[in-house]
C-alpha cells in the first residue's frame, strides 16, 4: 500500500506525533513517504526507521498558516494512495481539505488501523467506538499518543519541492499566551481542577505541582463555566479538549460524563476527591478520598522527593 | 450587507448516555437532542455579524425530520431562512457525501460567510468546515475562539498563543467555544419561529466509499484502587513511580 505521511511540526521542529504516524504506517507493512510542510523537520524525518523518502515542500505560503494554501501545495506534491496526518488542529484541517480536493473520504481521529483498510475512531467523544472499512484511496488523521513511535535508524533520501498555494488568511496581530505552561492537548501529564477547588485562586496549587513535574493544568467544564479566570483553553471534556496523556490527575472533579468523555483514555488516572461516591473514582486507577487541601501539599512534597 | 450561512447539526445532548444495541448506537435510547454545542457559538457569532453589518442568515442542517427543532431554535434567535437537507436512506453518509450536500446548499445561498462549529459533538470529526470550504473554493479559519464583527476579525490559536486574522469573503469560519454569552430566544422570536417555513431539499451525493462495520462500547477499565485519606498520597506516588512508571 502506498502511504504518504504529512509531517506535523511545532516551532520549526518535527512534532513527536510524526514518529507515531510512521509507526502506524509501518504496522501496515508500508515504507511511507513523509512530506514536510515548509520543509520543517525534514532532516529528522529522514532519520526515522521505515521512512522511504522525505519530501520537503517549500513555498511562501508556509510562513503563516492557511489550511487552504497549505493543502493546495501539499496536495500537488503528494502522490496518490493513502495519506496520513495527525489529528491535531492543523492536521485535521489539512486532511479534510486534501480529501475534499481529491474527492476521497477523510476519517479523523483514528485510534486503530489494520489492512483492508479497517479503521476505528471514537464517536460521542469516546462514549462509543465506530469501526469503518474503506476501499480505495483515503485521507486519515491519527490520534496522538496512540500508536507506537518509530525509532531512529533510517536514512531516507530527501528531495525538495518548490510549491506554494494561494494565501487568503491574513494575520493581523499576534496575541501572546497568557501562560508559558504547556497546553493540555500536548501534555504527557495533566493535573486538572474542578469546582471542588472552591475558588479559582486555588488553581495556584495545581500550577505549582504542574511546574514541578512539567505537567499541563486542565479544568472541568464546571470550573470553566463558573469562574471566568479559568479559560476554555484549559477545559478537558466533550466540549473542551480530548486528551490522552500518560498520567491524568483529577482534583476536586466529580467526573461528569462530559468530563470523562474527554480524558478516559488517559493511560493512568489519579483522582483526589473528598466524596467517595464521586463518579471519577470509577475510572481512576488510583483514587484518593481526601480534600485537596490535605492531599496537595503531601503530593507536592512527595513529587519533590523524586527529582 | 452580508449574506451568511450557518451549518447546524442536531446531536444527542452531551450529558446523554450512549448505549450500543446490537452493532449500532441505539438512537432510540436518546431522549434529548440538542444543537451541537460548537455550532451554537458559531450561530451566536453569525447573528452578531448580521446585526452589525445588516443582511440575512440561512441556517442549513442535514438530518431527519427531528432536526427541524434545531432550525426552529435558530429561527427563534433571528435566523431568516431555514434549509434541511435529507433523503430517505441517509443513515450513514461518508464525509464526501455530507460535504457535497452541504456545499450545494451553501452555494445556493450565495453566502459571503459560512459559520459552523469546529466539530460536531457526535462524530467529533472536524472535517465539514474545511471540506465544504475546499468544495466552494473558499478559505477557512478553523477553531475560532474570539471575534470582532466590525472587521470582521477572528482569533484562532497558534503555537505562540493566539492570533487575530482576517479573510476576504467568501470564507468558512469554524468555531470553538468563545467567551460570548449565548442569547436566549425572546417571546417574539419564539412566535416567529413557529411560523417559520423549513425548506426541505434532497441532494445528489453519489455512493458511499466508507462503510460502517460496527459500533461498540468503549472497553471498560478494570476497577482501580481506592485509598482513604491524604496519608495515602505517598503510597500512590510510589505506585505511579514503580507500578505505572509514569513519573
Amino acid at each position: 500500500m502506498e502511504i504518504t505521511i504529512i509531517a506535523e511540526s511545532r516551532g520549526g521542529e518535527l512534532h513527536p506525533v510524526t514518529r507515531q504516524l510512521v509507526g502506524a504506517a509501518s504496522s501496515l507493512g508500508s515504507s511511507p513517504t513523509v512530506i514536510c510542510p515548509g520543509g520543517f523537520g525534514a532532516d529528522e524525518a529522514a532519520g526515522i526507521l521505515g521512512v522511504s523518502k522525505v519530501l520537503s515542500v517549500t513555498g511562501d505560503c508556509f510562513s503563516s498558516y492557511d489550511g487552504g494554501a497549505w493543502s493546495e501545495a501539499l496536495n500537488a506534491a503528494a502522490g496518490s494512495g493513502v495519506l496520513i496526518g495527525a489529528a491535531t488542529s492543523k492536521g485535521r484541517d489539512i486532511c479534510a481539505r486534501i480529501a475534499a480536493r481529491r474527492g476521497i473520504p477523510v476519517i479523523q481521529d483514528v485510534i486503530a488501523i489494520s489492512p483492508g483498510l479497517n479503521l476505528t475512531h471514537p464517536i460521542y467523544s469516546g462514549k462509543a467506538m465506530q469501526d469503518l472499512s474503506v476501499s480505495g484511496d483515503c485521507v486519515i488523521s491519527l490520534r496522538a499518543n496512540t500508536f507506537p513511535p518509530a525509532e531512529d535508524g533510517g536514512s531516507a533520501e530527501t528531495a525538495t519541492v518548490q510549491q506554494s498555494g494561494d494565501v487568503r488568511i491574513a494575520v493581523q496581530e499576534a496575541i501572546a499566551k497568557a501562560s508559558e505552561r504547556i497546553d493540555v492537548a500536548d501534555a504527557n501529564i495533566i493535573i486538572s481542577g474542578g469546582r471542588g477547588m472552591g475558588d479559582p485562586a486555588n488553581f495556584t496549587h495545581l500550577n505549582a505541582i504542574a511546574d514541578q513535574i512539567g505537567a499541563a493544568v486542565g479544568a472541568s467544564r464546571a470550573a470553566v463555566d463558573t469562574w471566568e479566570e479559568i479559560p476554555h483553553s484549559m477545559q478537558v471534556g466533550q466540549t473542551g479538549k480530548t486528551v490522552n496523556p500518560s498520567l491524568y490527575i483529577a482534583v476536586g472533579i466529580s467526573g461528569a460524563i462530559q468530563h470523562l468523555a474527554g480524558m478516559r483514555t488517559s493511560k493512568y488516572i489519579v483522582a483526589i476527591n473528598k466524596d467517595p461516591e464521586a463518579p471519577i473514582f470509577k475510572v481512576a486507577d488510583y483514587g484518593i478520598v481526601s480534600t485537596w487541601e490535605e492531599a496537595l501539599p503531601i503530593l507536592a512534597e512527595e513529587l519533590g522527593k523524586l527529582s | 450587507m452580508v449574506e451568511i450561512a450557518v451549518l447546524l447539526k442536531q446531536v444527542p445532548d452531551t450529558n446523554a448516555r450512549i448505549t450500543v444495541a446490537g452493532d449500532r448506537v441505539d438512537e432510540n435510547s436518546i431522549t434529548s437532542w440538542v444543537t451541537s454545542p460548537y455550532d451554537e457559538f458559531a450561530l451566536e457569532a453569525a447573528i452578531q455579524h448580521k446585526e452589525a453589518a445588516g443582511g440575512s442568515i440561512t441556517a442549513i442542517t442535514l438530518g431527519p425530520p427531528r432536526a427541524d427543532k434545531t432550525l426552529k431554535d435558530a429561527a427563534a434567535l433571528g435566523v431568516e431562512n431555514l434549509v434541511r437537507i435529507w433523503q430517505d436512506g441517509w443513515e450513514s453518509l461518508d464525509s464526501i457525501q455530507v460535504q457535497a450536500a452541504l456545499a450545494d446548499a451553501v452555494k445556493a445561498t450565495g453566502a459571503d460567510y459560512i459559520y459552523c462549529g469546529k466539530q460536531a459533538a457526535d462524530t467529533n470529526q472536524g472535517s465539514t468546515g474545511p471540506g465544504v470550504a475546499e468544495r466552494i473554493g473558499a478559505p477557512c479559519i478553523v477553531e475560532i475562539t474570539d471575534f470582532d464583527v466590525s472587521g470582521p476579525t477572528f482569533t484562532r490559536p497558534c503555537a505562540s498563543g493566539s492570533e487575530m486574522v482576517s479573510v476576504a469573503p467568501p470564507a468558512v469560519l469554524t468555531f470553538s467555544k468563545t467567551t460570548t454569552e449565548l442569547r436566549r430566544p425572546n417571546v417574539r422570536g419564539i412566535m416567529m419561529a413557529k411560523r417559520a417555513v423549513i425548506e426541505v431539499v434532497g441532494s445528489e451525493v453519489g455512493a458511499a466509499q466508507v462503510s460502517v462495520v460496527r459500533h461498540s462500547s468503549p472497553a471498560q477499565k478494570p476497577p482501580g484502587k481506592t485509598f482513604e485519606g491524604a496519608d495515602s498520597v505517598p503510597e500512590v506516588v510510589g505506585l505511579l513511580r514503580d507500578e505505572a512508571k509514569v513519573i
